[in-house]
């Protein structure tokens, strides 16, 4: 017998959400979801929660399971089993509940509409299909896998903490475009996209990789598209320069000079930015945390140099 | 009252193609109970057909003839005709949009085998075609978003007509309980299937008849419900699919001896004849005992084709075997047995979309219908596969047109609010009210069961009576259910019953239809009248509501092309 753990949400009755257990015998080769269902029909008609296909394609039923997101059709109950014999089912994070475990997706749609998730052209249209070679299919293949499920977008480390940010739902959207080798706005696309609440404004947790139920796998993505941005020249930004400043300083030193990255992660010419650093500096002076003032390099300095001239070939 | 030109219920395919069209001009609401990359048009997986050629010369005429023998000659012809006629330009369109196709070396769309066609004409995006589409027509309606209003998570429950006039429709939002009036000049159904009245079915737990009987319930008949479509490749026990591409791209279908057993029932087409002969031969094969290791299952054997084959093509069902029954079909061979899949049957239309009533054309003016939940019928009694999502694009974008065009030249005619409201309300009020015991579950379950039992791959008299019988009890229990939450907010439990209800008159009419058709014919097989019979019933049928009965008549078959003639693979 396992114990379902169900946060309980219905402002109707109470303002404040509350855990219920429920107990089940989970059947052989039972997912959450088909326990979910076993609940709702046998126990409690009042839980309440979306699905549709039951085969990891419609991307309804996210929930979350043990603290993490899932998609419930696709996980089965019993590996999600805790020693206590509990499974402990909340919302999706980073977006407001409705009731039980049914969340307000506005936030999320808001901000797959941001990156103008549609093809955009310059050529004519052809009288038959554009063509596209297999390679340049497979540059799309993964980030086309997205259900938008919103796994990624509520186990997100940034959005817990910022609100602006795209997320990676998002940006696994725009990079579908970014990487179609059929768009023609490629340079429009990567320039917005770098500006605040961008693709350098993730942390690189990698935690959206994790959850993602497909292999849409989001930070993958938004690596590709930063990889883009720089090769088209968008430098014109804190987290471009940040990325090359710390590429330069590992090709010149094999280690990080890190009273250089800051400077020109905001730029030499940017007055108000520099200055905007003196205070943090002021207190790593007096907490003796600065960085020697002389970078000196590691001694294998010429192998960091070989490696950096072989990726440029 | 809510106002919208058009009124487009559903949003898979169908309907955000349709939504597209009319938007070129009119104001469009896009209703659906889910949220439009949620429908089940996703779900496909295989392939969408066109004749294009792009692997093999191919032609339109081969097409029409494939998908009319396949539809054991059932289909309308002219319909048809136009239907493959307009597929490769549609394909062409969708690419355009931004829809991603698997290419050839050479760039162009890549083209598949299928079963019952007789060229490789399927184009598909590795095996999540469906869901491709379905992003790719939502994307399009983010870029155009000033002229449609989509509802998301609302419910419809019933049209408003006027004589033979359709004035809107009745709506309620689904996370507030509200319910609304729509008035439009045009209402166009796309409402999808409704597999979930069997127990073994690929369908979406959303797909529930909820629009074929909403036209019902306003006097529109059901055309040919008795034609349902069972796929082979269901997962054992689930039921979710396994695209057809597994077989076209080469998979074996072994029974429990191992033997490649289609050799005995389609020799020249093997594993690649249609859908109704390769579910039947399992069954078959089940039934007499060869399942494997004496179960109902048989097994799909993917394991010659490699990793890298199956990686390239096939990568989602390879997941779905990980995921739900922890078979990795690289590895070992995945069980599999008959499912229910797709509904031939639906709202009967025309070839513009433009819902019919009667052999002799009657329209509901201002009514429209694509997809499946309507029946042209370009399939007849049959499906081939890849020919579904094609439907839904062809007739999507045609249905918009008509509706855009018909209400162009009409202004909104009146509806009485209160009156129509007020039926709803009760309907609401009604399961608020009961005091019953019954679980509902339980009736769902039963209902599941029946229909699998009595009314699946093989039919006969005595079974669909017990069937009908059967089905006419829980229709009287679910009146005695029981409800536990009655609060408005975001109630999927009186939705689910809401479903419920008309999935059980739905069961009633796809049974009621298949004991009145003594034949076997695609998809519909009576084991004690094992023949197609052309002199009787090469005729479609029509479902008509009669008080609390069912009324049967019957119109002809257009046959333009082609005369029916023997089916063999």
């Amino acid at each position: 017998m396992a114990t379902f753990k169900i946060k309980r949400y219905n402002p109707e009755k109470q303002a404040e959400p509350y855990f219920e257990d429920f107990d089940l015998d989970i059947p052989a080769g039972s997912t959450l979801l088909d326990c979910i269902n076993l609940i709702k029909w046998t126990q409690d008609g009042s839980l309440t929660y979306r699905m549709s296909c039951r085969s990891a394609i419609c991307g309804s039923c996210a929930v979350k399971a043990n603290g993490h997101a899932v998609l419930a059709c696709q996980k089965q109950a019993a590996s999600l089993l805790k020693k206590d014999g509990t499974i402990q089912i909340e919302p999706l994070g980073n977006m407001k509940p409705i009731k039980d475990l049914a969340v307000d997706f506005t936030p999320f749609w808001d901000k797959i509409n941001k990156v103008k998730p549609y093809l955009q052209t310059h050529d004519n249209v052809p009288e038959k299909e554009r063509k596209q070679s297999p390679e340049q299919f497979k540059l799309i293949d993964d980030s086309s896998t997205c259900i938008m499920c919103g796994a990624c977008y509520s186990d997100c480390n940034v959005l817990e903490v910022d609100d602006n940010f795209l997320g990676p739902a998002a940006l696994a959207k725009a990079q579908r475009f970014v990487g179609d080798s059929r768009d023609g706005k490629t340079l429009e696309r990567v320039t917005e996209l770098s500006e605040p609440g961008g693709i350098w404004d993730c942390t690189h947790c990698g935690e959206c990789v994790e959850r993602c139920p497909k292999p849409a796998e989001p930070f993958y993505r938004i690596k590709e598209i930063m990889a883009v941005a720089l090769e088209q020249g968008v430098h014109n930004n804190n987290g471009a320069r940040h990325a090359l400043s710390f590429a330069k300083s590992i090709k010149h030193s094999g280690r990080l000079n890190e009273n250089q990255i800051p400077v020109e992660s905001v730029g030499y010419f940017n007055i108000k930015g520099l200055i905007e650093l003196i205070p943090i500096g002021l207190r790593m002076l007096l907490k003796r945390k600065i960085p020697p003032i002389i970078h000196k390099s590691i001694d294998d300095v010429q192998d960091v140099k070989r490696i950096f001239k072989e990726l440029d070939q | 009252m809510i106002k919208h030109d058009v009124v487009i219920i559903g949003a898979g395919l169908a309907g955000m193609r349709a939504a597209l069209e009319v938007s070129k001009e009119l104001d469009v609401a896009l209703l659906t109970k889910v949220y439009p990359s949620r429908s089940h048009s996703g779900a496909a997986q295989g392939g969408i057909a066109a004749a294009l050629g792009n692997s093999e010369p191919d032609s339109w005429e081969e097409h029409m003839y494939d998908t009319v023998k396949g539809g054991d000659f059932l289909n309308d012809q002219d319909a048809v005709e136009e239907y493959v006629k307009s597929a490769p330009r549609i394909i062409y369109e969708l690419e355009h949009m931004g829809c991603i196709f698997s290419r050839t070396p050479e760039g162009k769309i890549a083209q598949r085998s299928f079963g019952g066609h007789s060229k490789p004409r399927a184009c598909f995006s590795a095996d999540r075609t469906g869901h491709a589409i379905l992003h790719a027509l939502h994307e399009q309606l983010m870029k155009k978003s000033e002229n449609v209003k989509i509802y998301n998570e609302w419910y419809m429950h019933s049209l408003i007509t006027e004589g033979n006039r359709c004035n809107g429709v009745v709506v309620s939002d689904i996370r507030t309980g509200a319910v609304e009036v729509m008035q439009a000049r045009a209402v166009i159904f796309c409402t999808g299937g409704y597999g979930r009245v069997f127990k073994i079915t690929t369908n979406a737990f959303a797909s529930t008849a909820d629009g074929v009987m909403a036209a019902f319930n306003a006097g529109v008949p059901m055309e040919d419900p008795e034609f349902v479509q069972f796929h082979p490749s269901g997962l054992y026990r689930q039921g979710i699919l396994f695209s057809e591409a597994a077989r076209g791209e080469g998979g074996y279908l072994l029974n429990g001896k191992g033997e490649r057993f289609m050799e005995k029932y389609a020799p020249s087409r093997m594993e690649l004849a249609p859908r109704d002969i390769v579910a039947r031969a399992e069954q078959s094969e089940i039934d007499e005992g060869r399942g494997v290791d004496g179960k109902d299952y048989i097994h799909l054997d993917l394991r010659h084709l490699g990793e890298a084959r199956i990686m390239e093509r096939l990568p989602q069902i390879r997941q779905l075997g990980i995921d739900f029954i922890s078979v990795d079909c690289v590895k070992d061979p995945l069980p599999i047995q008959p499912t229910a899949h797709y509904s031939m049957g639906g709202i009967p239309t025309d070839k513009f979309g433009q819902v019919v009533l009667d052999d002799k054309g009657t329209k509901m003016e201002g009514f429209f219908a694509a997809g499946e939940c309507a029946c042209v019928s370009v399939h007849g009694a049959n499906r081939l596969g890849t020919n579904s999502l094609l439907d839904a694009t062809v007739f999507g974008q045609r249905s918009g047109k008509s509706a855009l065009e018909y209400a162009r030249t009409v202004d909104f005619a009146k509806v009485n609010e209160g009156r129509e409201k007020t039926r709803v309300l009760k309907l609401f009020e009604d399961i608020f009210q009961r005091k019953g015991t019954e679980s509902y579950n339980e009736i769902r379950d039963a209902m599941k069961e029946e229909m699998m039992k009595n009314c699946g791959v093989f039919r006969d008299e005595g079974k669909l009576k017990i069937c009908v019988d059967n089905i006419k009890k829980l229709q009287t229990r679910f009146k005695n259910g029981k409800v536990t939450d009655k609060g408005k907010l975001f109630n999927t439990e009186i939705y689910e019953i809401i479903e419920l209800g008309n999935m059980l008159k739905m069961a009633e009419i796809i049974a009621v239809g298949a004991l009145a058709r003594n034949e076997s014919r695609g998809g519909h097989h009576r084991t004690d009248y094992p023949k197609r019979d052309d002199d009787h019933f090469l005729k479609h049928t029509l479902v008509y509501p009669s008080g609390e009965d069912l009324e049967i008549k019957y119109k002809p078959v257009v046959i333009t092309k082609h005369q029916p003639a023997e089916r063999t693979y």
